[in-house]
């Protein structure tokens, strides 16, 4: 069952992979921008997937601390280290189309400052989960609740304080032309995340297997 | 003989007419400075036009730091979101088939005993 699904997952996640530089193409340009904006079709969806990520590691965190399921556990750790590839994605493809825009690769403002710092969190996160002995599980998860309760803050920044990075309110005003190939792409990270965090949960459930394995021939 | 009141009657028409030549005299005051204003705002602003024109840069003419072109940063966002995914994915793969391979030989050295 879980084999049928994984595939299902990688030919659905494939496809709007593949599909998705296609529909960007079509996508009108912006006036003021040009071509560069057509960026934002993949930073937007990596941020949205960064996001989805770090809630999802919060919560199997907190049901981990509160509760000591094992799954949670290495859904928190999974969902983590996606927050890590997906957080990358977005601070490369963000400063490449600032360049354009804004003449600068980096401004030390509060969204991008904000972002950074809860990239930073997760990393931290998975430094600690492989160089802090024992018990570190749930230090970690301590870490990981606070990185999730960043994320309204990193969302809200640019609304809340003087930033160069555009509002929140340029998605919902894009034009129709521009919003299907921007939900393509989101549809198509979100499923990359579905995808990635099987795999990694099954790596996980699989390294435990064989550590009991070991548990029971040295007993 | 004139009478107090038709003195004071004269007196009033002089004011009267006093006030509506100032009156009319403050009009074109306020006309001709707003025609002058006006006309110096023209010419302001067609000097201010000119001096624009006359720093438009072609494209092709600007230093080599502002032509920076939109294609190989767009390029390389892109190449850099497919490259990072498919490293990722790929790392998954090679250490779930290294830990699969494990389970298995340790599942046949349990049998073996």
């Amino acid at each position: 069952m879980m084999h049928r699904m994984f595939s299902v997952v990688i030919v659905v996640a494939t496809i709007f992979f593949v599909c998705a530089p296609v529909f960007i193409a079509w996508a009108p340009y912006e006036s003021t921008m040009g071509l560069v904006q057509k960026i934002f079709y993949f930073h937007v969806p990596s941020w949205a997937a960064m996001f989805v990520a770090a809630f999802v590691c919060g919560i199997a965190s907190a049901v981990f601390l509160f509760r000591g399921r094992l799954i949670s556990d290495r859904i928190a750790v999974a969902s983590a280290e996606l927050v890590v590839v997906f957080g990358l994605i977005g601070l490369v493809s963000g400063p490449l189309w600032a360049r354009k825009a804004w003449g600068v690769w980096w401004q030390w403002d509060a969204r991008l400052t904000m972002a950074l710092v809860l990239w930073m969190i997760f990393i931290a996160y998975l430094l600690l989960r492989e160089y802090g002995g024992p018990g570190s599980e749930k230090l970690a998860a301590g870490v990981a609740l606070f990185g999730m309760a960043n994320v309204p803050f990193v969302y809200w920044s640019v609304n809340v304080w003087r930033t160069v990075h555009p509002t929140t309110n340029v998605v919902p005003t894009l034009v129709p032309g521009m919003r299907g190939p921007l939900w393509w792409s989101l549809v198509g990270f979100l499923l990359l995340y579905v995808l990635a965090m099987m795999a990694r949960v099954r790596l996980e459930t699989q390294r435990a297997a064989l550590e009991q394995i070991y548990r029971e021939l040295d007993d | 003989m004139i009478s107090n009141g038709t003195l004071c009657g004269l007196k009033g028409d002089v004011v009267k007419v006093t006030v509506k030549r100032l009156a009319v005299l403050c009009l074109l005051l306020s006309l001709c400075i707003g025609v002058i204003e006006t006309s110096a705002e023209e010419v302001r602003a067609q000097s201010m036009q000119s001096s624009q024109q006359d720093e438009f840069v072609p494209i092709d003419q600007l230093d080599v730091e502002d032509q920076l072109p939109a294609a190989p940063l767009l390029v390389a966002a892109y190449a850099f979101a497919w490259f990072a995914m498919f490293v990722y994915l790929w790392s998954i793969w090679r250490r779930l088939a290294r830990v699969e391979r494990e389970l298995a030989s340790l599942a046949n050295r349990t049998t073996g005993r």
